[in-house]
This record gives structure tokens, sequence and C-alpha cells, in this order.
């Protein structure tokens, strides 16, 4: 996939996002230690590890939702680790979408859509309205514009999701185990959606476990166990013949 | 998980007089008291026209009155209660702090003992009106109650929504007022129905600053006539309706509100 292909690390072209030594504690349990890694403009990285690797955490540092306990972070040119950086600017360029969806249940997908571009960037309704309804008709839901949530299945409900961090335009997509929650059936649509931004050339961090997605549309897989990066590399490498055991026993234990 | 526990809790934190949703019985109980109390104010005018009939002409002003302090105590009662809940949840010590105490303070006083001091101990500094002063009182007093309820109303809201707002940029303020807070409402209607309800119950309170409410009406009827046992079954009676009558209400609306959106 050529315009997935990260620009040459030639020293000058930025990472789209760049994690150096980052530590996180919750109490006495270290969720991070000493997390390095960069994704480049165009990459789609696929984050995998056993549960309570800290890839989650990892994940919610990038937009600030978790603070880290040291270490600092990147996107594009601004520290997210900084103190006086205005962490809302940088929000709006990162999407993010959650394991439970979290649609605002009170409005309507559309409504859900609408809101952050409104009062955020302070869009007007025509533009926010528009920008809507061609959202949910590129994740096959022009139909349910005027839907509320509970109305919805779970895979309808994700990609009003991922429609709704796209409708603020971001630069970078965040996804936290995104079909984790989702009845089997209702995996596929949501990987479509989210194949379909690969191939856009949307810069994408996916937590995640789905293989077959990996294959089609990773760039690059990063193994982590206990707060640490184990390995990184391209899907084929890691899958077929990874480098590390830990790798090797979670690779089998959920292939 | 906490999210669920706290709404339960929510339900039956005051005795609640609300009829459940499935209460569709010809002979619910709600049915035969609202219809039976309804029943004897028609029927005791009828047969024995003399005390009655003159007792029901003579108290309208006083449920006019007891509804005027219901409806300005619920209304700066909620304005309190939000902005203290607001303030318990504030992550700022100072302005958390003051919030707890406020409330600790006013829900270990009985709430006779507020009026008395609002207008007796108070008024030997501040002369205020006897209804400002029972509105005051019932006010500063159901806000810290409401306070409460906004509190675990809006912690009752799941923890991703407040950082699916905040991941698209919106300001925490932003998130409260757009995201969280609309769904608080949901789910405080019905405690902060229970409460109106205590409150126009308790706005019988008031009687003793002289304040000619329904419970007043009826006592300045029974002082005159010493027909204490006529006055005061009117007057209970007309309670027993007004609480039946907006126990019903909120039954609907929740209804309503939970038919068009039902959360996780």
């Amino acid at each position: 996939m050529a315009h997935n292909q990260a620009p040459a690390s030639d020293g000058e072209s930025v990472p789209r996002i760049r994690v150096q030594d980052a530590h996180k504690r919750f109490g006495d349990v270290a969720a991070l230690r000493g997390v390095s890694l960069e994704v480049q403009p165009g990459e789609v990285v696929l984050v995998i590890g056993p549960s309570g690797s800290g890839k989650s955490t990892m994940l919610r540092s990038v937009n600030r939702l978790e603070t880290l306990t040291s270490g600092r972070i990147w996107v594009d040119e601004e520290e997210v680790t900084a103190r006086h950086t205005d962490i809302r600017r940088i929000r709006e360029e990162v999407g993010m979408v959650f394991q439970s969806f979290n649609l605002f249940p009170h409005l309507t997908a559309r409504q859900n859509l609408m809101l952050a571009p409104s009062i955020v960037k302070h869009e007007p309704t025509e533009r926010t309205s528009a920008r809507a309804e061609a959202l949910l008709s590129r994740v096959g839901l022009a139909d349910k514009a005027d839907a509320y949530p509970d109305h919805l299945s779970g895979g309808q409900q994700q990609r009003v999701a991922i429609a709704r961090a796209l409708a603020m335009n971001p630069k970078v997509m965040l996804f936290d185990e995104p079909t984790s929650a989702l009845d089997p059936e209702m995996i596929k649509e949501v990987l479509d959606v989210m194949l379909d931004l690969a191939k856009e050339g949307m810069t994408m961090m996916v937590v995640s476990h789905e293989m077959g997605f990996a294959r089609a549309a990773a760039d690059r897989v990063i193994f982590m166990d206990e707060g640490e990066v184990v390995e990184t590399g391209p899907p084929s490498s890691i899958f077929e013949s990874p480098g590390h055991d830990r790798t090797k026993r979670f690779l089998e234990h959920i292939l | 998980m906490a999210a669920v526990d706290d709404r339960r809790r929510l339900e039956v934190s005051d005795g609640a007089l609300i009829p459940a949703r499935d209460d569709k019985a010809g002979f619910s109980a709600w049915r035969i008291s609202f219809f039976g109390a309804i029943g004897l104010l028609i029927a005791l005018p009828l047969v024995s026209p003399k005390p009655f009939w003159e007792i029901l002409r003579f108290i309208p002003d006083g449920v006019l009155r007891t509804f005027q302090v219901t409806v300005f105590s619920i209304v700066f009662a909620l304005i309190i209660g939000l902005f203290t809940g607001l303030a318990r949840i504030s992550r700022i010590t100072v302005v958390n702090r003051m919030a707890t105490v406020y409330v600790e303070v006013v829900r270990g006083i009985p709430l006779l003992v507020q009026l008395y001091y609002i207008y007796y101990a108070l008024g030997q500094f501040v002369r205020v009106p006897r209804l400002t002063a029972a509105i005051i009182a019932m006010s500063v007093c159901y806000g810290a109650y409401l306070g409460e309820i906004f509190r675990a109303g809006i912690q009752a809201v799941p923890k991703g929504q407040m950082e699916a707002a905040l991941a698209l940029g919106m300001s925490r303020t932003q998130a409260l007022r757009r995201v969280i807070l609309p769904q608080t409402f949901r789910i405080i209607l019905p405690p902060v129905g229970n409460e109106f309800i205590a409150l126009l119950k308790d706005s019988s309170l008031v009687s003793i600053l002289a304040v000619a409410d329904l419970l007043r009406r009826g006592r300045e009827y029974a002082a005159r006539t010493f027909e204490y046992f006529e006055a005061y079954t009117i007057v209970a009676l007309v309670y027993l309706v007004l609480t039946l009558f907006f126990s019903k209400l909120v039954a609907i609306m929740e209804e309503r509100l939970g038919a068009h959106h039902r959360s996780s």
C-alpha cells in the first residue's frame, strides 16, 4: 500500500506522534515503563499486547486523557505533555474512538456529529450539518441521521462514533479497542470503515487484536507487554517470525 | 457499574410517592387514594354543606399561597442545588469544602428550626417579610438536598461521556453544559419530583410564621368556629389530592422521557 508508506525517515520529516520514554504509575502499579515510539504521517500502526500491558494507557496519553508520570509526547511539533500547551487545540486534531462508543445518548446521530464542530470550532450550522450528512453516508448510515444511539446496533454506534471523530477533521485517529465490545457479526462493518480510512491515508494508531485488519491495513505492528514495547515491525514479520519469546507466546494465545 | 448502583440508590432515596410504572391495575393504591379523596371532597359538602362547603370556600386563598411558597422555593432550591452539586464535584478544594459544609449544616438542622432561625433570629438584624423569610428558608434547606441529588446525578453519567467530549476538544465547562447536564436532568427527574412533593408538604410548616397557607387557613377557620375535625379533614384531603396529583404527573413525565431515550 504505497500511499500508506511513511515518508523516508531522513531526520527532516516530523513524526505525527512521538512518544519519548513514557512512564505512568497508577498508585503502586506501573502501567508504562519507558515507552518510546513514533508514528509517521499516513502510517497505520496496530498496537497489540496482553491486557494490562499498558497499550490503552499509552494511547490515552497521546491526547492527555491520561497524564504521564514522566516522559514526553508530541503530536506534530506540539508537546502534549508540556504544562502550558493548550491541550484542547491538540485534541481538535486527534480523533479518538472508544471501546464503549461513548456516543451522546441525548443527541441524534447527526447532532452527535455536529456538536463539537459547532461549539469548539464555531462552524455555522449549515456547514456542520452538511458535513454530518456526508460523513454519515460515508460510514453507510445516511438513513440513520435522525436516530438516537439507543436505537442503533453496536456496529452502527461505533460507525457513528468514528464519523463523529472525523467531523473535527483530525490529522490522527486513535482507536482504543474499537471492536472488542461488538458482537462478532458487527465487527466487519466497523473494520471496513477503518480500512477505508487507512486507504485514504489517515494516520492511525489502533489498539486491537484484529489480525485481519493488521494484515490488510497496518504498516507496522507494535507488541507491548508489561508497560514496555517488546518489538515492532511490519505485520508479516511480527506474525510469522516474531523475534521475542514473549511475542511468540502471546500470538499463540490469540491466533 | 458504579453508575448503575448510583441510579438505583437515587430511586429509593426518599420514600417514593411516585407510582410504579407497572401500577396499571384498576384498583391501584394511587387510584383508591386519589379518587377516594376527590370523592370525599365532593360528597362531604353535598351531605352536610354547612361546615364543609363553607370551609371549601374559605381555603382557596391558602391553596394559592401554598403553591406560591412551593413554586418559588423549588425554583430557587433548584438553582442553589445545581451550583451546590457542581461545587461538590469541583476539584477546587475551597469550593468543594464550602459546599459540603453547607450541605452538612443544613441537613443537620430541622426545617422548622431553620424557619424560626431565619425569621426570628436573623430577623433581629435584618427584617424581611414573613413570606420572603419562608421562601428563603425552604430554598436554602431544599437546595442542600437537591445539591446531593445533582451531585449523584452528575456522577451517574458514565465517565466515558466526559472523556468523549474532552477528546473532541471541548472544554470541561462545555462538556458539562452540553453533554453531562442534559443527561443528568433525565436521571434526576424522579428524585427531583419527589423533592417537589416533599417540599409541597413541608410548606405547611411556614404556617408557623403566620403565612396564610392552606394549613393556616384551615386553622383560622377552626379557631373561629371550633369545628376542628371538619376543617382539618378538608385540609388533609386537599393536601392529599395535591400530592397524589403531582406524583402522577412526575410518573408520566418520567415515562415519557424514558420512552424517548433509555440509557444503557
